[in-house]
């Protein structure tokens, strides 16, 4: 590699939503992934003769939902035909938007505060599935292929980012992100693996400090986050070894081979279709007025970055590192509503948040099931001292196994009782005593030991001591 | 009615002899139930081949969907049934409806039962020729250019083209998504109007159908045209041939003498209306007609890749005009051209449609020729696409704008063949239409 | 696209490909004088000056045109797969597919 150039990545995602809708987008076929093949179709998704679309009110509701989440512009919309010939596509044509689409512009804050631009997202119909034979599947070697239009018409909405993104990490949190805003809104269950999102990446380089734009190429079979970076980082580097070469750079898109590691082309964009797009005859514009774009705004519930914050000003204090990856990690797997109901009911914030990032995201099925209650109270008699970190850990697990119950009732029956003060301070005494020489280390200084004194009085006391109080009494002594 | 003599005219493709016996006997048990079979209990009814009627062969005309059945029925199918009536049969088109004699008809031309050497006109000219003919006393059409009213004049019967969006479009294959309509023929305007009484309406399965509800209009049909502001129109009058402008003009003076206030207007601005409708619905075609590519249904000529299959499919299944007009719809509508012809013919479009508006405040319906001559010979011009175009300068004007629009018998040109008066109207003023025109339809010569 | 003198044999070949239409030699000479005809027609569209006007794309304005998200019975799988050319698994079955996608 050259050392005269450094090199600057360029990144921009297009990421295509299956909206998540009883019935597809323009006719009232069920909506459904797994069905038998082609039981899910009708004249209008089979693109038959004198078929006509009509619009899904739920699709606008949940299109409108992202275009405010995203802080787009909601504006007058129209539908147009993009016309392509391919076998998964029933009219040979594609319905979607084009000059006009129904959200505008926007942003995205990744949650380092980094923002991406929206440059748009709007509403189409998704294709039919494709199954090619023979050859290994793939497309190039097939003999034949087989289509099933289960698909054909599902609702979509495809968001389209400014190229703002500068590294395989940053797209990686701005997909993530923009999976928790579409679960979040109700739009989406964002399963990358199912396809109910799909992430194309669009890659160039360019020199650090030039502004124009390099030659992109689309990279599509992203099935994963991992993959999503991986490719990235791999077409990056294809692109800087080509130019370093003195080649150029074609515009193409090119195919992500997970297994192999590498990305191959698959078409030119060069030749790219013609799509002579024109206004949809069959539909009328859909133009959401005032009124209804507030009922779709005040309709919606918090999104992610929304949770993470309230999570941060719940602990009062600025988030350590360690915290604020326990917040992502906790909204991101929809359990910030336990630790919220834990701080309502006056327990430790930052107490809850560790056991929920922890022991429950462990097990985060269950801790969807868990009542908001029973954790909170859990919490509670921890942070009281009734129970023990260790106790209270496994208190928290018989609840999420049993989907709940009273937290001291279930520590009185697995033989769970808080200590006396009492006896905490004649266990601690007793330790203390047994250990001469390492309390007098500890007493001149040597902090490591404290651990030890603490290991000690949990063997002693059963694990039934509360280490932070087996410490302050330490501390206590040694005042 | 009889069928014997379609021989001769071709105005059939498809006789549904054991389903009519079936629908007729169904009537009859309604009405021995005491219930209400309907408005048009048992009346034949043809229909034409691009509407689709389930498990019934459905063409359009054209090889690529010989053999086809469409699993569903059109609305306007199902209404006719709930109606009572009886669907005698699919009549012959021009291919995918794009012609103005039905001689582009895969199948064999149509012929017209006045003359038989003479073309009925198109694109409904089976459905026109059936009632000419008395194979039938009613027929469904489809008007995107004037395929409904242009074969009505050429044969000398009734033929209306509602407003846009007044009668569903779900189960009409498409040729121009927004100027395609269907509409009645009938030998009287009475029937014509109680035909699309039976149709008018709104349907959820079609967006642009209108949610305004139809009010009927048979029962008004004779009110009489007292007061009536007719404009005559001459530019849809001086390009015609002089014994067609000259019943024109009578079947003013006839109005005039039934106490309508008749006034000279131009309309000037319809003399785009041809080039942009030959823009605007050959673009839209041009996308429609993409679907037939031997994937799902209709004809599959093999090849050894998908898009070769659809191209040799597509080749041997569309006939010359067909071919024609996705060509000249795919250019204008291609990279470069776009703002130059589509978008362009759209802004004539709004231009006629504003030149309609202004029209219609100073008269409440405009008068003036359907077709520019009498039914020609077959043949006379099929080689010449403009020419045959040029049949279509009259009835254009109304896709454009989407407003109604009825062509109604009235004397014969000099070759005896009979020529019709066409009534435009704005929009949902059916009733208005059918008044004028009952109006016309009485004073025509016997 | 050349625009130079109108309509080309060369443009009426691309649109038929664009078209999936295979056309003769013969025929695309035809095609070609036929469309040129057609278009010169069209040149006194063309020429309006009309930049004052909206583009009409239907006749009568309407908007907000929704359904409801409630499922409606779908057809027949058997009667849908009789009108197939060529079924396999209960899907259409089609020759090999080129690799060129949208």
């Amino acid at each position: 590699m050259s050392d005269d150039v450094t090199w600057e990545m360029v990144i921009g995602l297009e990421v295509h939503c299956e909206l998540a809708t009883q019935t597809k987008l323009f006719c009232g076929c069920r909506n459904a992934f797994g069905d038998e093949p082609n039981t899910n179709v009708c004249p209008t998704c089979l693109g038959l003769p004198g078929s006509l679309p009509v619009l899904n009110a739920q699709a606008v509701e949940l299109a409108m939902r992202i275009g405010t989440a995203l802080h787009s512009e909601i504006k007058p919309s129209t539908f147009a035909r993009k016309n392509y010939f391919y076998p998964d596509q029933p009219k040979d044509y594609q319905i979607s938007q084009y000059d006009q689409p129904l959200n505008l512009g926007g942003w995205l804050d990744l949650p380092d505060g980094f923002r991406v631009g929206i440059t748009r997202a709007h509403m189409e119909e998704d294709t039919g599935k494709l199954t090619h034979i023979g050859g290994s599947g793939r497309i190039n070697a097939a003999h034949h292929a087989q289509v099933d239009y289960n698909r054909s018409g599902v609702p979509l909405v495809e968001i389209v980012s400014e190229p703002d993104m500068q590294s395989a990490a940053q797209a990686r949190a701005y997909a993530s992100e923009l999976r928790g805003i579409l679960v979040a809104t109700g739009a989406s269950d964002g399963r990358m693996e199912e396809g109910s999102m799909r992430v194309d990446a669009n890659v160039s380089v360019r020199p650090v400090g030039t502004t124009e734009f390099g030659t992109r190429c689309e990279i599509k079979n992203l099935n994963s986050l991992r993959s999503l970076g991986r490719a990235i980082d791999y077409e990056a580097a294809r692109q800087i070894a080509l130019i370093e070469g003195g080649e150029k750079v074609d515009q193409e898109t090119r195919h992500w081979d997970e297994s192999a590691g590498r990305t191959s082309s698959m078409r030119s964009k060069e030749e790219a279709n013609d799509y002579r797009y024109f206004p949809e005859p069959d539909l009328v514009p859909l133009a959401p007025d005032a009124p209804w774009r507030a009922r779709v705004a005040e309709g919606m519930g918090p999104m992610p970055a929304d949770r993470r914050a309230e999570l941060v000003a719940a602990l009062g204090e600025s988030a350590t590192t360690a915290e604020q990856d326990q917040i992502r990690a906790v909204v991101d797997l929809g359990l910030d509503a336990l630790v919220m109901a834990a701080v309502a009911a006056r327990a430790p914030a930052a107490l809850a948040l560790a056991r929920a990032s922890n022991e429950v995201a462990a097990d985060h099925e269950a801790g969807l099931a868990l009542p908001t209650e029973s954790f909170a109270a859990l919490v509670s008699l921890e942070a009281n001292g009734g129970l023990s970190a260790t106790q209270s850990k496994a208190v928290l697990a018989a609840m999420l196994t049993n989907g709940g119950g009273d937290p001291a009732a279930l520590a009185k029956e697995m033989g769970f009782e808080a200590l006396g003060a009492g006896t905490l301070t004649s266990a601690v005494a007793d330790v203390v005593a047994a250990h001469p020489d390492e309390w007098t280390r500890l007493v001149e200084g040597d902090a490591k030991l404290q651990g030890f004194f603490v290991k000690a009085v949990l063997d002693a006391t059963d694990n039934k001591a509360n280490g932070k109080e087996v410490v302050a009494e330490l501390r206590r002594l040694q005042a | 009615m009889t069928t014997a003599g379609d021989a001769d005219v071709h105005a059939f493709l498809l006789l549904l002899r054991d389903e009519a016996l079936a629908q007729a006997d169904a009537v009859d048990a309604a009405v021995a139930q005491g219930r209400d079979p309907g408005p048009l209990a048992g009346v034949p009814v043809a229909l034409k081949d691009n509407l689709c009627t389930r498990g019934v062969p459905t063409t359009c005309g054209s090889k690529i969907l010989d053999g086809w059945h469409p699993p569903y029925d059109a609305t306007v199918v199902e209404q006719l049934r709930a109606a009572g009536a009886i669907a005698l049969g699919k009549t012959n088109m021009d291919e995918f409806a794009m012609g103005s004699s039905t001689e582009n008809s895969a199948f064999g031309p149509t012929r017209n039962p006045r003359d038989t050497d003479r073309v009925p006109g198109g694109s409904s000219g089976g459905s026109a020729a059936a009632v000419a003919a008395g194979f039938t006393p009613i027929s469904l059409g489809s008007d995107t250019g004037g395929s409904i009213r242009q074969p009505a004049a050429l044969c000398g019967v009734v033929g209306m083209k509602p407003t846009y969006g007044r009668v569903s479009r779900y189960g009409l294959v498409a040729f121009a998504s927004s100027l395609d309509q269907i509409g009645p023929f009938a030998t009287t305007v009475d029937d014509a109007a109680l035909l699309f009484d039976v149709l008018a309406g709104h349907d959820p399965l079609d967006s642009t159908s209108l949610q305004a509800p139809s009010p009927s209009t048979a029962p008004n049909v004779g009110d009489g045209v007292e007061g009536v502001r007719v404009g005559l129109c001459a530019d849809l009058i001086e390009g015609c041939a002089p014994d067609v402008a000259a019943q024109v003009y009578a079947a003013a003076e006839a109005l005039a003498a039934a106490g309508a206030k008749i006034d000279e207007i131009r309309v000037p601005e319809f003399a785009y209306g041809l080039s942009a409708y030959y823009l605007i619905a050959p673009a839209e075609a041009s996308s429609n007609l993409a679907r037939y590519d031997g994937v799902r249904y209709g004809l599959r000529v093999d090849a050894d890749d998908a898009a070769a299959m659809n191209t040799a499919t597509r080749t041997a299944g569309f006939g010359a005009e067909v071919k024609r007009r996705i060509m000249l719809g795919t250019y204008a509508l291609s990279a470069g051209y776009y703002d130059a012809y589509y978008a362009q013919a759209q802004r004539v479009r709004t231009m006629v449609m504003q030149a309609f508006d202004r029209a219609y405040l100073s008269v409440d319906v405009l008068l003036g020729a359907t077709a520019p001559t009498t039914a020609f010979a077959l043949g006379a011009k099929i080689d010449d696409p403009m020419a045959m175009y040029m049949n279509d300068v009259c009835t254009i004007p109304s896709n454009l704008s989407g407003h109604p629009a009825i062509s109604v018998p009235f004397g014969v040109g000099t070759d005896g063949l009979p020529v019709g008066i066409q009534v435009l109207a704005p929009a949902l003023e059916e009733a208005l239409l059918f008044r004028v025109a009952a109006a016309v339809e009485a004073a025509a010569p016997k | 696209m050349s625009d130079s003198d109108g309509l080309t044999r060369d443009d009426v070949i691309h649109v038929a490909k664009l078209a999936r239409l295979a056309l003769s030699d013969d025929e695309v000479d035809t095609f070609t004088a036929q469309l040129r005809t057609i278009l010169d027609h069209a040149a006194d569209v063309a020429a309006l000056d009309l930049a004052h006007l909206e583009p009409s794309s239907r006749p009568i304005p309407i908007e907000n045109v929704l359904r409801p998200d409630e499922p409606r019975p779908s057809l027949d799988r058997a009667e849908v797969l009789a009108a197939a050319p060529s079924v396999e698994d209960n899907r259409f079955r089609v020759p090999r597919i080129g690799g060129e996608g949208p």
